[in-house]
């Protein structure tokens, strides 16, 4: 298979980084925002940022994915 | 009429609604072994959309994510931590593994093995190790079957007949209509499920409290440690949180029910472009979270925290509503479970029974063994359900962890032609041991950290060491093997 783009790699791992990885940096209560608490509204606004990132990303891989491509099987 | 009539006529009429659509999805077409398990490859953006989230959804959300808030407060956010991220990696990997998919005419996830690693030892061993992390799966579907049923019936139904009957509905379709009659049930389950938790969600805070921001201010006022990890437990930390994200954002779509699923779509960019939106429907997750937040106040102490949504929709709404509950509740059991067994049969009779005992058999064969497992299958569910043994709860509870051991075999197999067949093989082997090790002898967490994590690290490792050790093998998927997986 062709490996995804780095474009596409980088674009993915913001939502890894900003759901995940930094955790300790926004798991608290105040401020609170929308009448949430940071910890909740942080996650919830990501559940609508990340299709933003994947968007960027399929816009990315999709043209590469429907170009003609020779053998399968990566080269690692 | 009483409110437990009521109750019940709504989850009936919802639940034989649910099987008719079940049914009638699969009449009018030839049910052969390629329809029967992925569809002939033709579902378009909506019905994989509608298919992913029926099987992502099951009772285990339904109950448990306001359970998990119940009882257990912010460590409950680690499902809205995973939900985008899995679909993130599913970007990267059912794309690909559609497009293997269709060249080799793939129907399971041991398919991919075997071709991929021409090796049919390693193909039955990863639908063998598939089929136990499954059972425990479907057992608990039951269970919340038949709790469901039990309380929004006012124990009209007990939850022994509740599971006997509707698992007879669930295989009767999946006999009849193979995977195209579970994606057309999700339609109703998933526009039920989505109306129910909107509404539940928005009204019991709005009820209660005045809003959801009152009622947030209210918990950071008497229950302020609740709202941040770890909540009301002592070990499920920052870094438990972060092992577990990872863990099942690569691990989700390992499930053999979820990696199948993929091959129904019509396209490699319907997946593709599924992945980018399938985000959104967390949406209703958190509205889970809210209600069982609202019932740490309300009914605090109860001994059951799965059961406070379903509390709290009794002790708020009239009997009509908790009986829509109720219908939706039983469909998002069953749906799941229609694709579990679906699954479990197909493995075992293509995966294991054609290429280790008769290896003469031909799919019309297979797809009759099949049918004949989804019964058996069923009846061993039900068994297990009703005399439920603890073991196997919590078994399911991490099962996650034990497919997610495939991860390394899928994602080298499709982008490194340095993995080797021994490698893959010592990797899962590994992983499987050190994982069902640490969770049998409960140390899930260990040292703070997710113990499927810490058995997917030993994992990778054995697999990067024995593939460097062995030879390398010919890149790729050979032409050599696919014989043995399209007859």
């Amino acid at each position: 298979m062709r490996k995804p783009s780095v474009g596409a790699i980088l674009l993915a791992f913001i939502p890894f980084v900003a759901i995940c990885f930094s955790v300790s940096l926004w798991d608290r209560i105040d401020p609170m925002v929308l009448g949430l608490p940071f910890n909740f509204f942080w996650l919830i606004a990501w559940l609508l940022l990340t299709p933003v990132c994947m968007w960027g990303a399929y816009r990315l891989e999709a043209p590469r994915a429907s170009e003609p491509h020779g053998e399968d099987g990566g080269t690692l | 009429m009483n409110a437990s009539v009521i109750a019940l006529a709504f989850i009936s009429v919802i639940v034989f609604v649910g099987a008719f659509i079940g049914f009638y999805a699969g009449t009018r077409r030839k049910m052969d072994l390629e329809q029967w398990t992925v569809g002939d490859r033709g579902f378009g953006m909506l019905l994989v959309w509608l298919l992913m989230a029926g099987e992502v959804y099951t009772t285990f959300t339904f109950l448990g994510a306001s359970g998990w808030a119940y009882s257990k407060g912010a460590p409950v956010l680690y499902v809205l931590g995973y939900q985008p991220l899995m679909y993130v990696v599913s970007f990267f990997i059912l794309p690909q593994v559609w497009e293997v998919g269709r060249k080799y005419r793939l129907q399971t996830q041991a398919d991919f093995f075997h071709v991929r690693y021409n090796n049919k030892y390693l193909a039955a061993f990863v639908a063998l190790v598939g089929i136990i992390f499954i059972i425990p799966y479907l057992q608990l579907q039951l269970m919340g079957l038949g709790m469901i049923v039990e309380v929004a019936s006012y124990g009209a139904i007990h939850r022994i007949p509740a599971m006997i009957i509707s698992f007879i509905i669930v295989a009767a379709f999946v006999l009849t209509s193979g995977i195209r009659g579970v994606a057309w049930v999700s339609v109703l389950k998933d526009l039920l499920l989505l109306f129910s938790a909107v509404f539940v969600g928005v009204a019991i805070p709005y009820i209660y409290f005045g809003g959801i921001g009152r009622m947030f201010a209210e918990l950071a006022r008497a229950r302020p440690a609740h709202l941040v990890m770890p909540g009301a437990t002592t070990n499920l930390g920052h870094s438990w949180y972060i092992s577990t994200v990872v863990l099942v954002a690569v691990g989700f779509y390992m499930w053999p029910q979820f990696f199948g699923a993929s091959f129904s779509a019509k396209s490699s960019d319907t997946l593709r472009r599924n992945a980018v939106v399938m985000p959104f429907y967390s949406i209703t997750m958190p509205l889970m979270f809210f209600i069982g937040l609202a019932a740490t106040l309300i009914v605090p102490g109860l001994t059951n925290g799965d059961l406070s949504m379903l509390t709290m929709v009794r002790k708020t709404f009239p009997a009509w509503f908790l009986g829509l509950i109720g219908g939706a509740g039983a469909l998002t059991a069953m749906v799941p479970a229609g694709v579990m067994i679906l699954t479990a049969a197909t493995l075992f009779a293509k995966n294991m029974c054609r290429p280790i005992l008769w290896p003469g058999m031909t799919d019309q064969q297979v797809a009759k063994l099949a049918k004949i497992t989804v019964l058996l299958i069923t009846i061993a569910a039900l068994c297990s359900a009703i005399y439920s043994s603890p073991t196997l709860v919590a078994l399911l509870l991490v099962g996650y962890g034990g497919v997610a051991q495939f991860f390394p075999g899928v994602v080298l197999g499709l982008y490194s032609k340095r993995v080797t067949t021994a490698g893959v093989f010592a990797g899962v082997v590994t992983g499987v041991v050190v994982f069902v090790a640490l969770a049998l002898s409960k140390h899930d967490p260990a040292m703070g950290l997710n113990a499927g994590f810490i058995a997917l690290c030993c994992n990778v490792a054995v697999v990067a060491a024995v593939s460097l050790l062995t030879p390398a093998q010919r890149g790729g998927f050979d032409e050599q093997s696919r014989a043995s997986i399209a007859a």
